[in-house]
């Protein structure tokens, strides 16, 4: 057996998490070691239970770990361990970091700045168009977008940064075989292209609610800031960004409107200290990145639409706008405004996020 | 028995109801020697078989004293079930007619119906107005009905409709030993005095500029409409203001809807003829059976009484899946078939659904500080309607919650009687159009009429194309937003499909691919 397949099996012990396993290498030097004790050494072990010293002595079925081990790799899982060069540097030197990462697709480049996006599953429309748009910029300006690929703002994230074609990695609270949620299938297989999926447990093992704040300091722990877009008051977001600070991260956040519960927590984080973000350039100076700002193109474009179109445009801003809101305010008639809206929306001034609501695309 | 002599045979004429259609019924009587036995044989329902007690005991206390003979009585054609009290009244009269009573010749092309209560007198019974008007098609000359359902009777122009208290004044009548007027309603007076009663007005609903138009162009081509919004946007309000912009009730029309009423015993004195449009709202409690009709003995359901006006279903997902699917046949051949084992009814169904439904179970949906539904319990709120009912609604809108300045806003809204006046138009340029078809709205073409009256120009459909990818709709949108913009078009009495057209109906497509489309 190979030192990694030792690693492999000290590590997939059922009911044996990291503390028991950091108490185990406290004892010995090498999972090798462990694997051949033959003696009562495991006794030492305050830790341990007597069902758990069973367990070890029994799953030392060589044969079966590497047979184990081979599947794993067949199914295009990479498996690292701590000690290995690749294992990701900053998390050494977070609080109780893991001992191995399986990844599917790669890991995060070293050398390249790392920003973790995280917020509301429940994101509302403008959520989700921040989330976007933010992840976006920042990939095309060459950050990598870190988050959890969970639902709503999470997934979102994953996807400004793919259609940018930058590079984004997922952590999960389950395998890395497992799409958890199913409905991001689509981003769960792009990103295994442009950057990876990695999780600190093995494969087949499957989401489980507790396991979701621990998943969260990897998060933090492998970033370089952490930009959280909507949180409530009280919210795994703000866990991560605790951890983030914790860790001596650079928190941002993107300040909403006071009334927006939505935005409660994001507030109060900018209360705290953390970076109000209003623009990808709040970011990217802090990496010393320059941005390229693909408005001012827009802004010429403008002239050449026509009084009507000016006006219908003039009125969207980044939050979603219904059509009978723009055919309030604009004083046009349903027939004339969705003409113009079809109009904007094919020259791609604008953009319908839902159903008959518009924002304008920037 | 004086001066009276045994006939021995005859024969009165009555009707069934079939469906909303009445079918001609024959009561014969026959009196021979034997036992002192009254029968009555014809495959009856149950009120039928006890029409034997209440027609003998009625008899004897109108003064009719029947001698000690075997009465046998049948109703033909043998092989249609009886249902109802109607038949009681022609059965008494055959009896009559068969010991002298009354002579043969004076029943000839008249025909009854109604009920007798045990003192002779005369019950109403429902179902007049499909008989009297089956009886006016077949050629016959008069009609003896209870009084309480003369109005109803009379409403059919073109035969005599006598309205009788008792059985006295009936056979008094037949032997003509005294005289009964027909009862007559002039056309005009059936259609003038209801009128005041209409309050309802699109002019009450402020804001809603999107709805309203939507609904108008729902309303000129029959297009199904699905209006999608928080509680209290005036989802309902606008529904019930759409019989206003209807086109008002043509009579044979009425006529038509009068007679589902009569079927279903909604019609009396007061209100002989339905005049304006139906709009049915059910409760989402509703059966399977009370919404398309049914029972042991088939009544048309809440489909049928929306003939030709408006099936409103508010809280559209909250109906049980059961019950909402049924509507699909009916969407399809706007007529609802149900098969019993006495043989298949078949109720027309030609409705406009409107309905109405919240976006999420909260009702908030997407106001993020009032909702807190995951995106899989808005999924699942809108997962409870199925798809192929969907796909036969044609525009879907969001009604959103008016503001404070929309309620302040001195802006006039349009009258319904001005927007009618729009639909009119709309649908008259329809029926020039289908006259040789066997529709006459835009809502019922069919993929292959489709390429045939909504043809495209080159801008538009490379309008059409460049949205399709835009939007992601899929190839069933296609059509219905081909349909619903050859009724905008209509609206601006525009003979081509223009590129406008096409960009309002897109607007009114079916809510997110992502929720709805597989």
């Amino acid at each position: 057996m190979t030192r990694k397949e030792y690693w492999f099996w000290l590590c997939n012990l059922e009911q044996i998490g990291l503390k028991k396993i950091r108490a185990i290498l406290d004892y010995y030097e090498t999972p090798e070691q462990v694997f051949h004790e033959r003696g009562k050494g495991l006794d030492r072990i305050n830790l341990l239970t007597a069902a758990d010293k069973e367990l070890i002595i029994k799953s030392k079925d060589s044969a079966g770990i590497q047979e184990k081990y081979a599947k794993l790799l067949s199914k295009g899982i990479y498996f690292v361990t701590k000690e290995e060069d690749n294992y990701p540097s900053k998390l050494h030197n977070i609080y109780n970091p893991p001992f191995a990462l399986y990844v599917k697709g790669s890991l995060p480049k070293e050398e390249t700045a790392t920003i973790a996006v995280v917020g509301a599953r429940n994101c509302s429309d403008y959520g989700k168009e921040t989330a976007e748009y933010l992840s976006g910029e920042l990939a095309r300006a060459g950050i990598q977008i870190i988050s959890g690929l969970a639902r709503g703002i999470d997934g979102y994230a994953h996807e400004g940064a793919i259609a940018a074609g930058g590079s984004t990695y997922g952590i999960q609270g389950c395998g890395v075989d497992i799409c958890y949620p199913k409905e991001n299938f689509n981003i769960y297989m792009d990103m295994q292209e442009k950057g990876g999926i990695l999780s600190e447990y093995g494969p087949g093992y499957s989401p489980k609610a507790f396991n979701f704040p621990m998943r969260n300091r990897l998060i933090s722990g492998m970033s370089d800031g952490i930009l959280v877009i909507e949180a409530k008051e009280k919210s795994g977001s703000l866990i991560t960004a605790d951890m983030g600070l914790e860790q001596g991260k650079n928190i941002y956040s993107v300040p909403g409107r006071i009334y927006d519960r939505l935005s409660a927590g994001c507030n109060n984080l900018i209360k705290m200290g953390a970076k109000p973000v209003t623009g990808p350039e709040d970011i990217l100076e802090d990496f010393f990145l320059n941005y390229e700002n693909s408005e001012k193109e827009l802004k010429k474009n403008d002239k050449l639409l026509e009084t009507k179109e000016k006006i219908v445009y003039a009125s969207l801003s980044f939050l979603p706008k219904h059509m009978n809101e723009i055919a309030g305010e604009t004083n046009l008639s349903i027939m004339e405004l969705t003409e113009i809206l079809m109009d904007l929306e094919l020259k791609n001034y604008i953009k319908q996020i839902r159903k008959n609501y518009y924002v304008y695309i920037s | 028995m004086k001066g009276v002599t045994i006939n021995m045979y005859s024969k009165a004429l009555s009707a069934a109801v079939n469906g909303i259609d009445g079918v001609i019924v024959t009561v014969e009587a026959d009196v021979s020697d034997g036992l002192p036995i009254f029968e009555l044989v014809g495959f009856l329902g149950s009120e039928v078989r006890e029409a034997r007690e209440r027609v003998r005991i009625s008899l004897k206390n109108s003064g009719y004293r029947l001698p000690a003979k075997r009465i046998t009585v049948n109703l033909s054609p043998a092989d249609l079930r009886k249902e109802g009290t109607a038949f009681d009244l022609p059965i008494a009269i055959a009896i009559l007619t068969a010991f002298g009573y009354i002579p043969q010749e004076n029943l000839d092309k008249t025909l009854f119906i109604g009920e007798v209560s045990l003192n002779g007198e005369m019950n109403k019974v429902s179902g007049v107005l499909p008989i009297v008007y089956t009886a006016f098609r077949q050629g016959f000359a008069r009609c003896i009905v209870p009084v309480d359902n003369v109005r109803e009777g009379a409403v059919v122009q073109g035969i005599d409709v006598y309205g009788v208290k008792n059985l006295q004044e009936a056979v008094k009548f037949l032997n003509n030993e005294s005289i009964l007027e027909p009862y007559y309603i002039k056309k005009e007076d059936l259609f003038f005095h209801e009128e005041e009663e209409d309050e309802l007005d699109f002019s009450d609903v402020t804001g809603q500029e999107i709805a309203k138009r939507a609904i108008e162009i729902a309303a000129s081509g029959m297009h199904n409409i699905l209006m999608v919004g928080p509680p209290g946007a005036g989802k309902t309000m606008l529904a019930k203001r759409i019989p206003t912009i209807l086109p008002e009730l043509a009579f044979e029309e009425s006529l038509e809807i009068s007679k589902i009423y009569s079927v279903s015993g909604l019609l009396n004195n007061s209100r002989s003829l339905i005049q304006k449009r139906p709009f049915r709202s059910p409760h989402h409690t509703i059966t399977a059976a009370a919404l398309a009709g049914g029972g042991r003995i088939p009544v048309p359901g809440e489909i049928s009484l929306a003939h030709l006006g408006v099936l409103f279903l508010d809280e559209f997902p909250e109906f049980s899946r059961n019950t909402i699917e049924i509507l699909r046949q009916p969407l399809e051949e706007n007529e609802v078939t149900i098969a019993r084992l006495q043989g298949t009814y078949r109720y027309p169904a030609d409705f406009m659904l409107v309905a109405a439904m919240n976006p999420c179970s909260c009702g908030h949906y997407p106001d993020r500080n009032k909702c807190n539904c995951s995106p899989n319990q808005v999924k699942r709120y809108l997962g409870r309607i199925s798809r192929p009912l969907l796909d036969r609604i044609d525009i879907c809108i969001e009604a959103l919650q008016v503001n404070y300045k929309e309620l302040k806003s001195n802006k006039p809204d349009e009258t319904s009687g001005n927007i009618r006046k729009r639909v009119m138009k709309a649908r008259n340029i329809q029926l020039n159009r289908y006259k040789d078809e066997n529709f006459y709205f835009n809502s019922r073409l069919t993929p292959k009429t489709m390429s045939q009256y909504c043809k495209l120009g080159k801008k538009e459909q490379m309008l059409l194309e460049k949205a399709f990818t835009k939007l992601n709709l899929s190839a069933r949108a296609y059509h219905r937003i081909l349909k619903v913009s050859r009724t905008i078009a209509d609206l601006e009495e525009s003979e081509i499909i223009m590129e406008k057209h096409l960009s309002e109906a897109i607007c009114y497509r079916s809510l997110d691919k992502k929720y709805w489309e597989e």
